[in-house]
């Protein structure tokens, strides 16, 4: 199949259509990305159309994540908005032994279907070296950037998750969170990003002036899964908010423990199978680098003593082992795992693992490990919700219903 | 006093129950609500009057009860949670509960951890299964109870989700296999269900709970439990409140409290809500829109003559379809003499008998020319009734509708069960789709939802014609599309945008899921709709209107397969026809028995049918061995067959003192050539677990945690489950990558194939067996060897680095002298179906769909079919070529290569084995499939689990060897 390849100069007058997976994150790479010459528009088109889309152009079997960003994209070059002749399309590949690997072959696809696929190229965004000609150009400027976006989102996300449920006035946090990603975008245009330890300062103090009722700990609820189906609220029917609203909790890890899970992969290839014998210090380095970034967050959370830190990746490597065996690298792989058991150390006894249905990685690493799991951890509440175009919200509801409700009956009990 | 009451609102039932101060029982019902939640909530509410003089505490559980509460502002007490109460308050002593709902089953673990699952997102075998199969019986529930309590043996049936049972149990019945047996290993099915999807690994011992309507009702579903689970009767409690549990939980859980009118006033308020649904269009904008349409169906007709006067010959079609028998009296020109359409109520051949009769009645000089039969039923209604012969279904329809419309170039079947579609080009078959067993039983599934409802199928049909906003679904597998009727009763959609809402569900699935139409224009543009299920003039409409276009539907849609037989006995046999006259039809009886067969190992359950005159029809074989018939007894090469052979060999070869075990599952089947040097020459012998049987896989079944894992990994557990006890250590390793055959981007295993050990260790009781399970890849020696010896260690096993480097290279050696004696065997079949002249196919895989227990012997349905069979991995290495995917597995770049060997040899076709579940199936199927198009090559795909039934993989491949036959010219 010809297909149609992003060029350089594309980047002076395409715009790069993006499926949106991290709502605070990705508000913050828009002008990141703008500042290295790439005119990203993350899309928030969510209607019954993307998924309708995403049925009619993916094979059904596929896992839903593909389906939705798919149909997502799909949907979007459909809506009249954009001049087709101008819009590159951006999908994530993460190039391991699991089927998502192939997003993009089956986004070119269903580019095909409408006849498209000369005409609109599309971009991988990967760190594998797959789909080389695609032309994105990553500098290091644009890599330092990325980075701290990534990591401000994540320290964003965590915090949102400790104050939102306990919010007197709805609505509050999320403006705190609004105003604090636009001064984020001033400092990474303007200069002054990179002073995290003063940003985290400010952004909890702006947190701590959202009016609160702290009186009562809620539950707490870790949710855990698929990349996208853990993150996306058009994939999981927003679950943070739904939690929310029940009156959860909910406890997520940032998106640069994947990140960091990816590096560490690339160190135990050398270990296991002398992979990457040549650069596997840029896996080391990359991995002190951001580690290093995250302990920045943990020490001003500490210093103020109002929320929860993150916890420590190397803890979550080593929380794992005794389970699983790191060498489980497709998917979400040992860190699913690792997640789950760190979450219910750090007593979050209550996990939901939103999983795509069928999602081969999570027969292994999620399902999988429930039961070796409870004999460690008898308390532990594992809940696999899997999903797909058509298992209904009352299902997926109910299910996480009966999750919470045995979350309640066992704090009932604990406080007893 | 101040009462306590709880209501349990589920998918089809109204439970409520009242308690008192100290929770006696005042009152308890249980009712169905026919979906009208709301107004059935306020009645019972008003009925209870008498208990609300004084404040009373409240609260509803249940799933159709979730919109009520959270629009109404009800507290609402999930469903698992109020059992769990219930069981706590009233039988403290239970140690696990199973409770099994309309559609929800349930289970309860209270000793030790408390833990409460409910069934997944796919997985059916519930109280809706069990009325579905009991109208597929014609039996109401207490009938197959009785029946069940008196069988002889059982029959396997897939048990991982309702529509598969249904599949197998309809062959059953087709071969006539006893009533009781039947509603026995219904209830069979519905345990290992239950075992399998919901304990997931935690063995249910103790005290038992019975709760839910199926388990009050059905003692022949609690023995099946009872004895499955090798229980005592004093462990087993069935309560008389079995029923109502859920209600009595909620009520013991209610804590808020209402006066009569305040609770009165909120549900009327729901009654009277507006309600909101999303926007969709009506099926006719007007009474107008509506006339036309019929008025445009009702032309196409056929016209009907006599059969009383009639003095010609006449030609008879039957179609035995799996819930109905259609049949078609042609005159000899194509006049329809006679006709019907009847279910079977689980005897077709009563059905056909008293057909016949009718016919010779009406006019005893008739004169039949031919006579031929088709469908699943086939087989039988031929020898029965002595018909000249069958053709396969695919052939019947295009003939019949070839009628109709001499340049129809796509037909769509939807049936009661199945959804057939074939395109045409250039006058012969071009293509084929079956349903594949996850979306089957559409047709049948609005009627038995029809019924659930409390309606007929034709006036449910009806008022689906006047919906204004029919709902959405979803286009999955009925399992999913019960949920989706829940949601929109919670919605409180009307009934006639339900029944509208299923019928488009139907054409989705048919179009999206089956069809897998992604443009319109592919579909073709003379299409002939038929079948019973388009009957349903809410389906036909729905179809033309998510199609944009108009579509014929024959006035005998539902008599097509008949109609299409008939034709083709009147162009096939212009002699008289051998069909059983009036006379032997009186003297007709029929006896069926069912018995082991002993031929092999596989024990296939046989149906011995024995008619009138001595004809005996054997039928649920497999193989051929134990039926002498005319034809098929030819021996043609058969690489599955040579592989297992080959493999065999290597099981017996090598001899040592000392043993260490290992799995024939998953990549195994691939390197176990490999492992058996490699352990010989470290002087050790590998016991292989044997290839699986169905007890194999039974026996490991508990310690699944994915239900929704393909079938070959799921098989492991039983497999290890073998090895324990017989050695001391299994050895296992982690592959995430497989061997490099340098014909793709990279050469990983699925996730599955390479951490399945992890699972088993994770999830199995290994005893005092030890498991080795390093992560090993064959692309490093020096790591290979290291991970090798360290892992070994551990397990007080001591290997030098030279022994290991030495057996490592004894390994490779053997592996690709194994690879050379396949692609030679691949040769000499090639060659020998050459200078013969048959047909090859290439069946492809994964090497571990050797497996019998896997693959269905599918190598030898085909080799009864007249094909020479070869495997994708026999086939020499060619050239690695581009794909369009990301090719990054070695077993999956197999299939490429696979695909464009046949497009580059005129006498090969390929039919592709799925594993339901392989995620990554869904990726190289499309690709295979695009490879062998650009070439004119048909794709046959045939998606097999643990299902047991080959009906319509026969009919898949009967059609593919028509259609191959037709495009060569015959």
């Amino acid at each position: 199949m010809a297909y149609a390849k992003f060029k350089k100069e594309m980047r002076e007058d395409h715009l790069i259509l993006a499926p949106n997976m991290l709502p605070i994150h990705f508000k913050l790479l828009t002008p990141i990305l703008k500042m290295s010459g790439y005119n990203v528009k993350i899309l928030t088109n969510a209607s019954d159309s993307v998924r309708e889309e995403g049925l009619a152009h993916v094979h059904n079997d596929t896992c839903y994540p593909a389906l939705l960003v798919i149909g997502q994209l799909i949907d979007a070059l459909k809506s009249g908005q954009y001049d087709l002749d101008h819009v590159c399309l951006a999908m994530t590949q993460t190039g391991g032994g699991c089927r998502a690997s192939n997003y993009i072959s089956l986004l070119r696809k269903a580019l095909e279907m409408e006849g498209w696929e000369e005409r609109i190229p599309c971009l991988s965004i990967n760190f594998s070296g797959l789909e080389e000609d695609s032309g994105l150009e990553i500098t290091l400027p644009m890599i330092l950037h990325v980075i701290y976006g990534l990591l401000y989102g994540d320290a964003l996300m965590w915090l949102k998750n400790q104050v939102k449920p306990y919010e007197l006035h709805k609505g509050d946090t999320d403006q705190a969170i609004d105003e604090i990603v636009d001064e984020l975008i001033h400092l990474f245009e303007n200069g002054g990003y990179q002073k995290s330890k003063v940003i985290y300062q400010k952004m909890i103090r702006r947190l701590k002036q959202v009016e609160q009722d702290r009186s009562v700990q809620k539950i707490r609820v870790g949710i855990v899964g698929e990349i996208y189906m853990k993150y996306s609220p058009l994939g999981n029917n927003n679950l943070e908010d739904y939690l929310i609203e029940e009156g959860f909790e909910p406890v997520l890890s940032g998106v640069m423990d994947f990140m960091l899970y990816c590096l560490e992969n690339g160190l135990i290839d050398y270990e296991y199978y002398h992979m990457h014998k040549n650069t596997r210090w840029i896996y080391s380095i990359g991995k002190d680098v951001i580690m290093r970034m995250q302990k920045t967050f943990r020490n001003a959370i500490r210093k103020d003593g109002t929320f929860l830190e993150p916890d420590d990746f190397e803890e979550v490597i080593r929380n794992g082992k005794p389970f699983i065996n790191p060498g489980v690298k497709m998917g979400e792989g040992w860190l699913l795992t690792s997640e789950v058991v760190t979450l219910i150390k750090s007593g979050v006894n209550n996990v939901i693992s939103a999983q795509p249905f069928g999602c081969l990685p999570n027969h292994i690493v999620a399902k999988g490990m429930v039961h070796k799991i409870k004999e460690q951890y008898p308390n532990a509440n594992v809940v696999a919700i899997d999903y797909d175009p058509s298992a209904s919200k009352v299902n997926q509801e109910n299910r996480i219903r009966l999750m919470m409700a045995n979350a309640k009956l066992m704090s009932e009990i604990s406080e007893k | 006093m101040k009462y306590k009451i709880g209501f349990d609102i589920g998918s089809t039932t109204i439970k409520a129950v009242v308690l008192d101060e100290y929770n006696h029982i005042c009152y308890k019902s249980y009712e169905r609500h026919m979906a009208q939640v709301r107004q059935k909530a306020l009645d019972k509410l008003r009925e209870l009057k008498c208990y609300t003089k004084e404040p009373f505490q409240f609260a509803i559980s249940g799933s159709g009860a979730l919109g009520l509460c959270e629009q109404g502002n009800i507290p609402f007490v999930q469903e698992v949670f109020a059992s769990a109460q219930g069981v706590h308050t009233f039988f403290p002593e239970t140690d696990v509960a199973i409770e099994l709902g309309g559609e929800d089953a349930k289970i309860l673990f209270f000793k030790g951890s408390i833990e409460q699952r409910m069934n997944s997102t796919c997985a059916g075998g519930t109280g809706a299964f069990i009325d579905q199969m009991a109208s597929l019986l014609d039996m109401d529930l207490s009938q197959m109870n009785e029946a069940s309590l008196h069988f002889h043996r059982l029959y396997p049936i897939a048990s991982r989700c309702g529509v598969f049972a249904k599949t197998d149990i309809q062959p059953l019945i087709n071969q006539g296999v006893d009533k009781a047996d039947l509603c026995a290993s219904i209830f069979q099915a519905v345990v290992d269900q239950t075992i399998t999807s919901l304990a997931q690994g935690r063995k249910i011992e103790g005290n038992l709970l019975f709760l839910g309507g199926p388990l009050y009702f059905l003692e022949g579903l609690r023995n099946r439990f009872k004895e499955t689970l090798k229980m005592e009767e004093d462990q087993i409690t069935c309560p008389e409140t079995a029923i109502h549990f859920v209600a009595l939980g909620a009520a013991l859980c209610a804590k808020e409290s209402f006066t009569f009118e305040q609770l009165e006033q909120k549900l009327l308020d729901l009654v009277n809500q507006p309600i909101t649904l999303e926007e969709s269009s009506p099926l006719f904008e007007s009474e107008q829109d509506y006339e036309d349409f019929m008025k445009r169906h009702r032309s196409h007709d056929v016209q009907h003559a006599s059969l009383k006067e009639y003095k010609g010959k006449a030609y008879l079609g039957i179609d035995s379809g799996s819930t109905t028998t259609k049949l078609v009296l042609l005159s000899e020109d194509h006049k329809i003499l006679y006709d019907s359409y009847s279910s079977n109520k689980g005897n077709p051949l009563d059905v056909v008998l008293k057909e016949l009769k009718t016919i010779y009645q009406i006019n005893p000089d008739i004169c039949i020319g031919g006579s031929y039969a088709t469908g699943y039923g086939e087989e039988l209604m031929v020898h029965a009734f002595h018909l000249d012969g069958g053709i396969v279904e695919t052939m019947a329809h295009y003939t019949a509708a070839k009628a109709f419309n001499p340049d129809v170039d796509y037909i769509l079947d939807i049936g009661g069960q199945d959804i057939k579609c074939f395109k045409i080009r250039d006058g012969h078959i071009d293509d084929i789709v079956l349903n594949e067993a996850c979306s089957s039983g559409c047709g049948s599934f609005i009627e038995t939802f029809a019924k659930s409802l409390g309606y007929d199928a034709k006036e449910f049909a009806k008022i689906g014609l006047q919906a204004k906003h029919p709902v959405d679904l979803g286009t999955r597998c009925t399992v999913f599309m019960n949920s989706g009727v829940k949601q929109a009763q919670k919605n409180g959609a009307s009934m006639a945008d339900i029944s509208a809402g299923l019928c488009r569900s139907v054409v989705k699935n048919a179009l999206y899921k089956v069809i897998r139409a992604k443009n319109k224009e592919n579909i073709g543009k003379n299409i002939v709709v038929q079948g019973g299920t388009f009957q349903n003039d809410s389906v036909l409409r729905s179809f033309e209107m998510e199609l944009q276009r108009e579509v014929i539907r024959p006035s005998i849609a539902h008599l097509m397969g008949a109609y299409g037989a008939a034709l083709y006995a009147q162009d096939l046999h212009p002699e008289n026809s051998s069909l059983l006259t009036y006379d032997q039809c009186c003297q007709f009886t029929h006896e069926s028995k069912s018995i082991a067969c002993q031929g092999c190992t596989n024990h296939c359950s046989l149906t011995v049918n024995t008619f009138f005159d001595g004809t005996v029809l054997v039928a649920g074989n497999k193989c051929d061995k134990m039926i002498k018939t005319k034809k098929n007894n030819l021996n043609l090469p058969d690489l599955y067959k040579d592989k297992m052979e080959l493999i065999h060999q290597y099981i017996d070869k090598y001899k040592h003192e000392k043993k260490i075990g290992m799995p024939l599952v998953l990549n195994n089947y691939d390197l176990l050539p490999f492992w058996s040097a490699f352990f010989d020459a470290l002087d050790y012998e590998v016991i292989w677990s044997s290839p699986s049987t169905k007890k194999m896989y039974h026996q490991g079944q508990q310690s699944i945690p994915s239900d929704t894992a393909c079938f070959p990994a799921k098989v492991v557990h039983g497999h290890i489950e073998q090895l324990i006890g017989k050695v001391d250590t299994i050895f296992y390793p982690c592959m995430t990558y497989n061997i490099n055959e340098k014909q793709s981007d990279n050469h990983y295993n699925c996730p599955l194939v390479a951490y399945y050990p992890e699972v088993i260790a994770g999830n199995m009781d290994l005893k005092n067996t030890k498991i080795i399970y390093p992560y090993l890849s064959f692309d490093d020696v020096k790591t290979f060897v290291n991970a090798l010896i360290l892992h070994f260690k551990k397990a007080g096993i001591s290997f030098t680095r030279k022994q290991v480097l030495q057996a490592l290279d004894k390994g490779k050696e053997e592996y690709l002298h194994f690879k050379d004696q396949l692609v030679q065997k691949h040769m000499q079949a090639v060659a020998f179906a050459r200078d013969n002249h048959y047909p090859i196919i290439v069946l492809c895989g994964r090497p571990y769909h050797l497996d019998p227990l896997i693959n269905h012997q599918m190598n030898q349905l085909l080799t009864q079919l007249g094909f020479v069979v070869v495997s994708e991995e026999s086939v020499p290495r060619l050239q690695r070529q581009k794909v369009n995917v990301l090719n990054q597995w070695t077993y999956h770049a197999r299939l490429y290569q696979a695909a464009r060997y046949v497009c580059e040899n005129e006498d090969m076709n390929l039919v592709q084995l799925v594993s339901f579940g392989c995620g990554i199936d869904a990726i190289t199927t499309d690709e295979v499939r695009d490879i062998l198009r650009k070439k004119d090559k048909f794709y046959t795909q045939i998606k097999i689990d643990e299902i047991d039934n080959l009906g319509a993989a026969r009919i898949r491949l009967r059609s593919l060897k028509e259609a191959i036959a037709q495009k060569e010219g015959r």
